[in-house]
């Protein structure tokens, strides 16, 4: 692929993007919205999982906290849904960071029934009685969608609340994957990997692994809690039973879908982890997470680096035969 | 008095299934030094196959010994088919295997028998003998059963060649297959005991909280405390463990916090182990080299 033709389609899928909502219905954008939103939440839980190799099955938690921190901020104080963002991703990194300490003791299976003991608790503690003037207790809190500010047609289509909502978190989650790529691609990025794959030869190198391993928690939470602020902006209503256990097992599900240590890889989790259930929910209403179940297991033995690795895979297949070809032609 | 009693002796009853869940993930860290987060919800499943068996007409005892049976040979086969192919697998992909087993597990019993709570029946009759004012019977029933277990599981390791076999498997699998045992089908049988432990735990504790997919959640959590606190490789620690999580539970429950919080008190109890004490009670202390 030369120069040229990645600027053509960059360009195109920039054009495509903003295009999509005024092709399809309220609902559907709705759910475009929420693919968006997961795939930051996916970022997060795989720049722990997948390139620090630190399993947390507790992300749920931190996309719960950033969901309350927006929802408390706007119900609580007022203030507009685009400015709980930073708040969010801060308190979520507190949370992370702190998290990210005892984990520096547990490894492997210790650190994943830490988070998943975490993931447990977390609704039971947003419905303690004495938060509730804050958190609204079993019944949660209903926001309202925030209006856009401008108004305009496009394709006999108006900028609705959902379609402005759409290119709001569209922006957010660009934003956020130009940062998780340049904070990975480079010395951090690099020392992650390395604590992932042989931390006594990391820590011969100079990589300092409390300090990196407890950031990685925090930075991941707070892109968790980012996304978490977001879905609560765009369902507009938190409670404490929507962010159960089974919140993280999806997330993970759509880190091991993407691809482990992948960034666009995200974007694929995120898409399965929206649009899967939808599909499978005319079967039964268990289906879904039978489906879940058997494709985390089916993926371990078929498929490990999930659909970035058969894409790399199926990539690294076809250039030699063009390369080929250009030297015999 | 009377009431401070109860709450000791109801929390020994829930310690009694604290611990064996316990025991049945220490069976399974033993032999693999896997945690086997879908223990709870196999369990679960064990008690809705009762459940059926039980309404569509069985004597309690005969649908308790056949769900024992049946889990047991599902245990073997889940190892057997699903855990075999990754056992050698980084630790990633073994908890992402067993989060996929819990998911699958769950999915099931609700596909199966459908989401709906249900009423467990218990085998000791409620104004039996066995009741008295400090403990019900299905508490001090359900406690003796658990006995049982332990007792039976006990002398199995202790006196039997198969017993004496695992052992040697979960202790050195080299210098065990050297002598002929097959150990890999050791940890099969391993799992089959770990999920007929399950059931039965699953069986004590559903006619208290109820028969539902999600029954095993928080009751697993008590479990993994338990197992931490005993020291996840001591099958005795893991019972005592359990009867410490669940008079702890029941008493802070009862006089501090209240009931609401019972899953944050779990996972203090983890997160505090786990950081300050990671070798339990009495675990061996583990030292590994570079």
């Amino acid at each position: 692929m030369n120069k040229n033709t990645k600027i053509v389609l960059s360009v195109l899928l920039v054009v495509g993007l903003l295009v999509l909502p005024f092709l399809f219905k309220n609902y559907r954008v709705f759910q475009f919205n929420l693919v968006v939103i997961y795939a930051i939440a996916v970022l997060g839980l795989n720049m722990l999982t997948g390139f620090n190799g630190q399993i947390s099955l507790g992300h749920g938690a931190f996309y719960a906290v950033g969901a309350y921190t927006a929802a408390v901020l706007m119900d609580k104080a007022g203030m507009p849904y685009w400015a709980t963002l930073p708040f969010a991703g801060v308190v979520c990194f507190g949370f992370g960071f702190l998290m990210g300490f005892p984990a520096l003791r547990l490894g492997g299976h210790y650190l994943a029934l830490a988070t998943y003991a975490f993931a447990l608790a977390v609704p039971q503690l947003l419905k303690y009685k004495h938060i509730e003037g804050w958190t609204g207790g079993v019944q949660g809190i209903v926001l309202s969608k925030p209006e856009p500010p401008f108004s305009f047609r496009f394709l006999d289509q108006p900028l609705s609340a959902d379609r402005w909502l759409y290119f709001f978190s569209l922006a957010v989650a660009a934003l956020m994957f130009l940062l998780a790529w340049n904070l990975l691609r480079g010395r951090i990025g690099r020392a992650l990997i390395a604590i992932r794959d042989h931390p006594i030869a990391a820590t011969a190198m100079g990589v300092n692994l409390p300090v990196f391993k407890s950031m990685a928690f925090g930075v991941s939470a707070a892109f968790t809690g980012v996304a978490g602020a977001l879905g609560a902006i765009c369902v507009a209503f938190v409670s404490p039973d929507s962010f159960t256990v089974l919140l993280s097992i999806t997330l993970l599900v759509g880190v091991v879908v993407g691809g482990l240590a992948s960034i666009p890889g995200a974007i694929f989790g995120a898409a399965f982890i929206q649009f899967i259930p939808n599909i499978a929910d005319e079967i039964s209403k268990s289906a879904p997470w039978a489906i879940y179940g058997a494709v985390l297991i089916g993926l371990m033995y078929l498929m490990p680096s999930g659909v970035m690795g058969l894409l790399r895979t199926i990539a690294a297949k076809l250039r030699p035969a063009k390369a080929a070809a250009s030297t015999r032609g | 008095m009377d009431a401070f009693l109860h709450q000791i002796f109801s929390g020994l009853a829930n310690g009694c299934i604290y611990g064996s869940v316990a025991l049945a993930l220490v069976m399974i860290y033993q032999a693999t030094h896997h945690i086997n987060f879908a223990q709870g919800e196999m369990a679960t499943f064990s008690t809705f196959i009762a459940w059926a068996l039980i309404n569509s007409g069985w004597p309690y005892w005969a649908a308790f010994f056949a769900t024992v049976a049946i889990s047991f040979v599902a245990g073997v086969l889940v190892q057997r088919i699903i855990l075999r192919p990754v056992e050698k697998a980084p630790v990633l992909t073994n908890v992402i295997v067993f989060i996929g087993l819990l998911v699958i597990f769950n999915s099931l019993a609700g596909w199966i028998f459908e989401h709906t709570i249900k009423s467990f029946p218990s085998p000791f009759a409620q104004k039996g003998m066995l009741a008295t004012s400090i403990f019900s019977a299905h508490e001090l029933g359900s406690a003796l059963v658990m006995l049982c277990v332990l007792l039976a599981l006990y002398a199995f390791f202790k006196f039997t060649p198969v017993g004496l076999a695992m052992r040697a498997a979960a202790q050195n699998p080299d210098s065990a297959r050297l002598v002929g045992i097959r150990v890999s089908w050791m940890l099969a049988v391993g799992w089959g005991l770990a999920a007929a432990i399950g059931a039965v735990a699953g069986m004590m504790v559903a006619p208290v909280v109820y028969l539902d997919p999600n029954m095993m959640g928080g009751i697993l959590l008590y479990g993994f405390a338990a197992a931490l606190l005993g020291g996840i490789d001591n099958p005795g620690g893991a019972v005592l463990g359990g009867f410490i999580v669940g008079v702890l539970e029941n008493l802070l429950g009862a006089y501090v916090i209240g009931t609401e919080l019972k899953l944050s008190v779990a996972l203090v109890m983890i997160v505090g182990i786990l950081t300050l004490k990671p070798n339990g009670l009495f675990g061996k202390h583990v030292v590994t080299r570079v």
